[in-house]
């Protein structure tokens, strides 16, 4: 926390700068816009918690502000502090800078140019299940086990667009640790992570220099992305380690390097969409004589498909049916869930003045009997307030499966935001 | 009066054919004359819009809902014109306040269907979405995708059907229908002031040819001196009884945006 503010500073010091210009006769500062949300939120774990220590709820609130200024040439600068409180797990109550960025732009010829320097998040990727291309950002875990939460990422992104596709550069410093819940929170392994404990591959730790790349173009219905990282793994690998008197988890980020791939065809009622990755450097979940993870290089994909009935049942509503299934070549050593399953879902979009939305989801596993169920709902309430009602329900997890230690971790979660 | 009488050159062969043809089978030739006058007039009307480069504009939708209860959206767009293709369009919300910049860009064509993404903020991700979904609900009001667009002459067949009064001016009356099968309506009547070519109103049928809505433009004002653009529209659904109400506003031509500003990337970086 010290060092995101250290790390920020420049940014700090450039806001009263740009204010006071705000004032001066040439006007540097064009146009200056505040935003953000408020949300008291609460979750509810209904099972008896598998661990001593976990508590039965997580509750608190979530504040994020966004300042956006912009000058007369259309150069921006970009603050958006995040901070979450909560009362029920310590762990999870933090901050992150999830922006601080100087953007500019241009032309460059007929193409056109971007530069985005400082904390900025990035997203890749086209599949609903879980983000699997995606990769320039950390997972701020402890928001949402859906991994698609993310943190600011401190870098250097460069773009070069024109009608043939776009190409961007990354170089990323200050790998971001994952964030993980503590020792009252649900949603964790028996063993708490200690991050005190936290080790690199490589010498220069989290300083080390990452560097990706990015293509994307379109060929009518077809959209491509391919991608290329290289750098500190976003993924931990979690170690048994003794701490004092007590078992803990000690993450370890390697050195990996990962292609990806992903590509949506997009024809009529029907999405098709694919990601693909190849990593190599990371470890499985299979342990050595030494109690050490072995390292493998694997692939992995999610593919499928989004179909839509558009006025369903007569209605202005809007059908969307979701089918994906996810291999990992890790196989049962996979560390994530998504090493054999499909995933099923249904999504219902009222188009109402509220903007209601339903969905329910079901991922089962192909290798064993671990099946879990979701539903979300969305409901503008107000000008300003909005409600998010969302569950997730694990059934029969199998002993083998990574999730087996979250198997008593339902919970119903309900958020309003305010939003100004 | 362009509309009635082509160009007058054209006009001697055409009434020679239109005789002849007249003379061999006298219900189709009419029938054949209406298409090609309901063409000429789109054609004459969607030419009248060009080269206005491009603008910038502000927009109030008041929603009213059957028991008269309203709720405003606010938002903003940017349109660009492009050489022998449609016009691209960015949307951007800013009210209410939970999808304040979400951004939404279309690229129109004329004879494939429109590309659309939607920018999502918060997870920072550009979705690339169905054309299929032009017929559902613009933000939950009566306008719904397909209407919010440039309207493309190529994505209808045309017929004139009559001229009548409209109000102080006269209307050419004429019939398209939609040629996607994606679209949500069997046929549109839309009235055009001959004087201007201004669509005046529109009613549209569902697809079991029951009259859904009605839309109707006010408050019409000339920009460079050429291009007239709405300032009210009102859309009524005469099925559920609900409403809304568009306001035009801050309309501004020549600005110094290009095709730059309306790409996947440009999209990221909308506020």
């Amino acid at each position: 926390m010290r060092r995101l503010v250290l790390l920020s500073a420049p940014f700090w010091l450039l806001l009263p700068a740009l204010a006071t210009g705000a004032h001066a006769d040439d006007g540097f500062v064009e146009f200056v816009e505040v935003t953000g949300r408020l949300s008291p939120e609460t979750r509810l774990y209904p099972e008896t918690a598998a661990y001593p220590g976990q508590r039965s709820h997580a509750s608190g609130l979530v504040a994020e502000l966004t300042l956006y200024m912009e000058d007369e040439d259309g150069r921006s600068i970009t603050v958006t502090p995040f901070y979450r409180y909560d009362a029920g797990d310590p762990d999870r109550t933090h901050g992150d800078l999830r922006e601080a960025f100087l953007l500019l732009y241009g032309d460059l010829g007929d193409d056109e140019w971007e530069l985005r320097l400082g904390f900025d998040r990035v997203f890749w990727g086209v599949v609903e299940s879980r983000p699997l291309v995606d990769i320039v950002n950390q997972t701020d875990l402890v928001e949402n086990p859906n991994e698609k939460t993310k943190m600011g990422q401190p870098m250097a992104h460069v773009t070069w667009a024109g009608d043939w596709g776009a190409l961007e550069l990354f170089a990323l410093t200050w790998h971001r640790e994952r964030t993980f819940p503590g020792r009252h929170g649900r949603l964790r392994a028996g063993l708490v992570v200690d991050h005190g404990l936290t080790s690199y591959e490589s010498a220069d730790e989290e300083w080390h220099l990452d560097l990706a790349a990015r293509f994307t173009s379109s060929f009518g219905p077809v959209d491509i992305g391919l991608s290329v990282f290289d750098g500190t793994s976003r993924e931990p690998t979690l170690l048994p380690a003794l701490a004092g008197s007590e078992f803990v988890l000690a993450p370890f980020y390697e050195q990996i390097t990962q292609f990806g791939l992903d590509t949506q065809i997009t024809t009529g009622s029907w999405l098709l969409k694919l990601e693909a990755i190849h990593r190599a450097g990371a470890q499985n979940r299979r342990l050595d004589q030494q109690l050490r993870y072995e390292e493998e290089d694997y692939a992995a994909f999610i593919a499928g498909g989004e179909y839509t009935i558009n006025g369903v049942w007569d209605s202005d509503a809007d059908l969307s049916l979701i089918g994906e299934l996810a291999r990992d070549g890790r196989g049962r050593w996979a560390t994530n869930a998504f090493e054999n399953d499909i995933l099923l879902a249904a999504r219902l979009g009222l188009n109402d003045e509220q903007s209601t939305e339903f969905t329910v989801s079901v991922l089962e596993s192909l290798d064993n009997s671990t099946r879990v169920l979701s539903a979300e709902l969305k409901r503008r309430l107000s000008e300003n307030w909005s409600l998010h009602v969302e569950g997730t329900a694990y059934f029969d997890v199998d002993e083998t499966d990574v999730i087996y230690e979250v198997r008593r971790d339902s919970f119903i979660g309900v958020n309003l935001d305010y939003n100004f | 009066m362009r509309v009635a009488l082509p160009h007058p050159l054209l006009a001697v062969p055409v009434m020679f054919v239109a005789l002849a043809a007249w003379a061999v089978e006298p219900s189709a030739a009419r029938a054949d004359s209406a298409e090609e006058a309901g063409l000429k007039i789109a054609t004459d009307a969607r030419e009248r819009q060009k080269g206005f480069g491009n603008f910038t504009a502000s927009l109030t939708m008041t929603l009213r809902n059957k028991r008269g209860q309203e709720s405003q959206r606010e938002l903003r767009l940017k349109v660009i014109e492009v050489d022998g293709d449609g016009d691209r369009t960015l949307f951007v919300f800013d009210r209410p306040r939970d999808v304040r910049g979400t951004a939404f860009l279309v690229h129109a064509h004329k004879d494939e269907p429109d590309e659309q993404w939607l920018y999502l903020p918060a997870l920072k991700r550009v979705k690339r979405i169905s054309s299929s979904k032009q017929s559902g609900s613009f933000m939950g009001s009566e306008f719904s995708y397909e209407d919010m667009g440039a309207v493309e002459v190529e994505k209808f067949t045309h017929r004139h059907l009559r001229d009548e009064a409209c109000g102080d001016l006269e209307c050419a009356v004429l019939e398209r229908v939609p040629i996607s099968k994606d679209s949500g309506y069997s046929r549109q009547l839309v009235w055009l002031d001959r004087e201007e070519l201004r669509t005046m109103q529109i009613q549209f049928f569902d697809r079991r040819d029951e009259h859904l809505k009605t839309m109707v433009v006010e408050d019409h004002q000339q920009y460079l001196g050429r291009f007239w653009r709405a300032g009210t529209i009102t859309m009524t659904n005469h099925l559920t009884g609900k409403g809304t109400v568009l306001v035009w506003q801050d309309y501004e031509f020549g600005t110094d945006l290009d095709l730059g500003d309306f790409t996947k990337t440009a999209l990221k970086r909308v506020r």
